[in-house]
């Protein structure tokens, strides 16, 4: 479509923006490679010994239990959050009294910063003063009460239901979107044709919304792996590690013990994780291309 | 459908009550925050959280603003959002132009190196950006940040720039080259004022993204003369260890950008993250 003396053109324009992406994005990639097969303490260069820390990784307690806990939280996030989300949108999808305020108060964890949402949890969570266990006695419930970020049966879970009060708002907005595409004929159809709600639901809509249903687990699965900033602000993967998850295991012992080639090969690690996930997602953008 | 209409269902009846209990359910946290904010810590401690408060006081705002520092973290949180969302928005508006106008061998790789980016989780790049940042002398600097901000979520942005440029039917742009026009001025002139419902949406949405990074400001910044306000935050809670008073108004005040955004532009930020998906 262009003539050959313009084919530098598209070059013009990508050539910026390309390069810098490539030095800040694509590039750090790779280096993690190599910087996981280093020993490295940030300062000095970075001393060559291959596959050692792969070998530490695999005996260190910490990583399984940071792998469990990022599994933990891939699981709460592609149910919870995706079949709360859907419900609302399905609740609020029809003009209601009021649904400008009930799509705003979901909306809302979804601005504020997760350190913000860290901090106001812990405050939440707090063992004297907070509003759960305050609320727990006023109701008499005093032997359910607990501290529930120092119980390191419980801290994961109690970091991870943050994470999913900001994501349910996010997961509503996707399939609020979604049920605007959905075919109005097909719905009204089948209801003449005697289906109940539920019916509609199960063999109409739903089948529709299988393409954002993809989106949606696709990216709780990646935001699940970039998890970080909660557990940074309320645990510090406290207490005895049991609520760290991979990138503040990453996190700690890269900034905190000075051991970049160990930090970097959990990231590879993450990184190799994540590939499935992305390549499941590139396939799908390379569909729609061809469609 | 009218309120009267709605409401003669029983079973709509219980499904509104329902969604006003979850909806309210949603906002305690937020709430329990405000009410918090405006008591003394004192007054929490000794008489508990459903005390009603002696007095309202606004001096946890004071002293996080100023002896928490605030005052410093907040401003910088802007000088680092908006020239990297500037930047980000004008690089991806000439990058997503280019793969969503021409046909050439790499489009597809790049465009394919673009989302991958874009889905990445950044913790991944943490060690070479902080390794590569020391070495152009921008750690503990506002550009550091800026720098990284603006080429990550250059991901995010070539993605759904390049999939809203390429809905513009291409007559357009074969009539502005019969009369003359250079690719720059076609781009200027006649794709940008077309992509600006898109820029906008996402300008909204990148908005909060980089305002509420805390990972990256910790890593490429070190002292608290450029700290943005997310790690500024984190920093707050060392410092007034027990105060929660003042932890959770320092929370509230570096909420209030985003939460300006949000109220004023909930369309445009609903939008950006409905562009994100759609393909």
């Amino acid at each position: 479509m262009e003539r050959a003396s313009s084919r530098l053109t598209p070059w013009l324009f990508l050539g910026i923006p390309l390069i810098i992406y490539l030095i800040w994005v694509i590039g750090p990639m790779f280096y993690t490679f190599y910087l996981s097969l280093t020993n490295w303490d940030g300062l000095s260069a970075p001393e060559f010994i291959r596959l050692r820390n792969y070998f530490r990784l695999f005996q260190d307690p910490v990583f399984f239990i940071s792998l469990q806990n990022n599994l933990k939280w891939i699981l709460s996030f592609i149910t919870v959050p995706v079949i709360g989300g859907l419900a609302l949108a399905m609740a609020l999808n029809r003009s209601l009294p009021g649904d400008k305020f009930f799509k705003a108060s979901f909306y809302a964890p979804m601005v504020l910063s997760l350190v913000v949402c860290g901090l106001i949890w812990s405050w939440m969570y707090h063992p004297e003063n907070g509003l759960i266990n305050s609320v727990l006695r006023l109701l008499g419930l005093n032997s359910i009460t607990r501290g529930w970020l120092s119980d390191q049966n419980l801290v994961m879970w109690a970091v991870i239901a943050v994470a999913v009060w900001r994501q349910v708002g996010y997961v509503m907005v996707l399939y609020l979107a979604g049920l605007k595409n959905v075919d109005s004929w097909l719905v009204d159809a089948s209801r003449v044709d005697g289906a109940n709600a539920w019916q509609v639901f199960r063999h109409v809509i739903l089948p529709q919304l299988a393409p954002i249903t993809v989106i949606v687990i696709t990216i709780s699965i990646i935001d699940s792996l970039r998890a970080f900033d909660l557990v940074s602000v309320m645990t510090r993967g406290g207490p005895y590690n049991s609520s760290s998850v991979l990138a503040n295991f990453m996190y700690i012992e890269a900034f905190n013990n000075y051991k970049m080639g160990y930090g970097a090969a959990v990231s590879v690690i993450l990184f190799l994780i994540s590939l499935i996930f992305i390549g499941i997602y590139l396939r799908r953008v390379l569909k729609t291309e061809e469609a | 459908m009218t309120a009267r209409s709605f409401f003669r269902s029983p079973l709509k009846v219980i499904l509104f009550f329902i969604l006003i209990l979850l909806a309210l359910l949603w906002l305690v946290p937020v709430i329990t925050s405000v009410v918090t904010s405006v008591r003394t810590n004192d007054d929490i401690l000794s008489r508990g959280f459903w005390a009603l408060p002696k007095q309202l006081v606004f001096s946890n705002f004071k002293t996080a603003w100023q002896r928490g520092g605030l005052s410093k973290f907040l401003p910088n949180s802007f000088i680092i959002t908006i020239p990297s969302l500037v930047l980000t928005l004008f690089l991806s508006s000439l990058s997503a132009y280019a793969l969503a106008r021409f046909k050439f061998r790499a489009n597809r790789l790049i465009y394919f190196l673009f989302v991958g980016g874009m889905m990445l989780p950044f913790q991944v790049l943490l060690l070479p950006v902080f390794r590569l940042t020391d070495f152009l002398g921008l750690y503990d600097t506002y550009w550091g940040l800026i720098a990284f901000h603006t080429a990550f979520q250059m991901g995010f942005c070539t993605f759904v720039l390049r999939n809203y440029m390429i809905t513009v039917p291409i007559q357009i742009f074969e009539a502005a080259k019969i009369d003359g026009c250079n690719a720059f001025r076609i781009w200027w002139q006649i794709m940008m004022p077309l992509t600006v419902p898109a820029l906008a949406a996402i300008a909204t949405l990148e908005f909060t993204w980089i305002f509420n990074d805390y990972l990256l400001a910790i890593v490429l910044v070190r002292s608290e003369e450029h700290m943005p306000v997310t790690a500024g935050l984190a920093s707050l809670q060392g410092q007034f260890i027990m105060d929660w008073t003042v932890i959770v108004s320092g929370a509230l005040l570096a909420a209030v950008p985003t939460i300006i955004v949000f109220i004023f532009l909930q369309r445009y930020f609903i939008e950006g993250l409905t562009l994100g998906s759609s393909k």
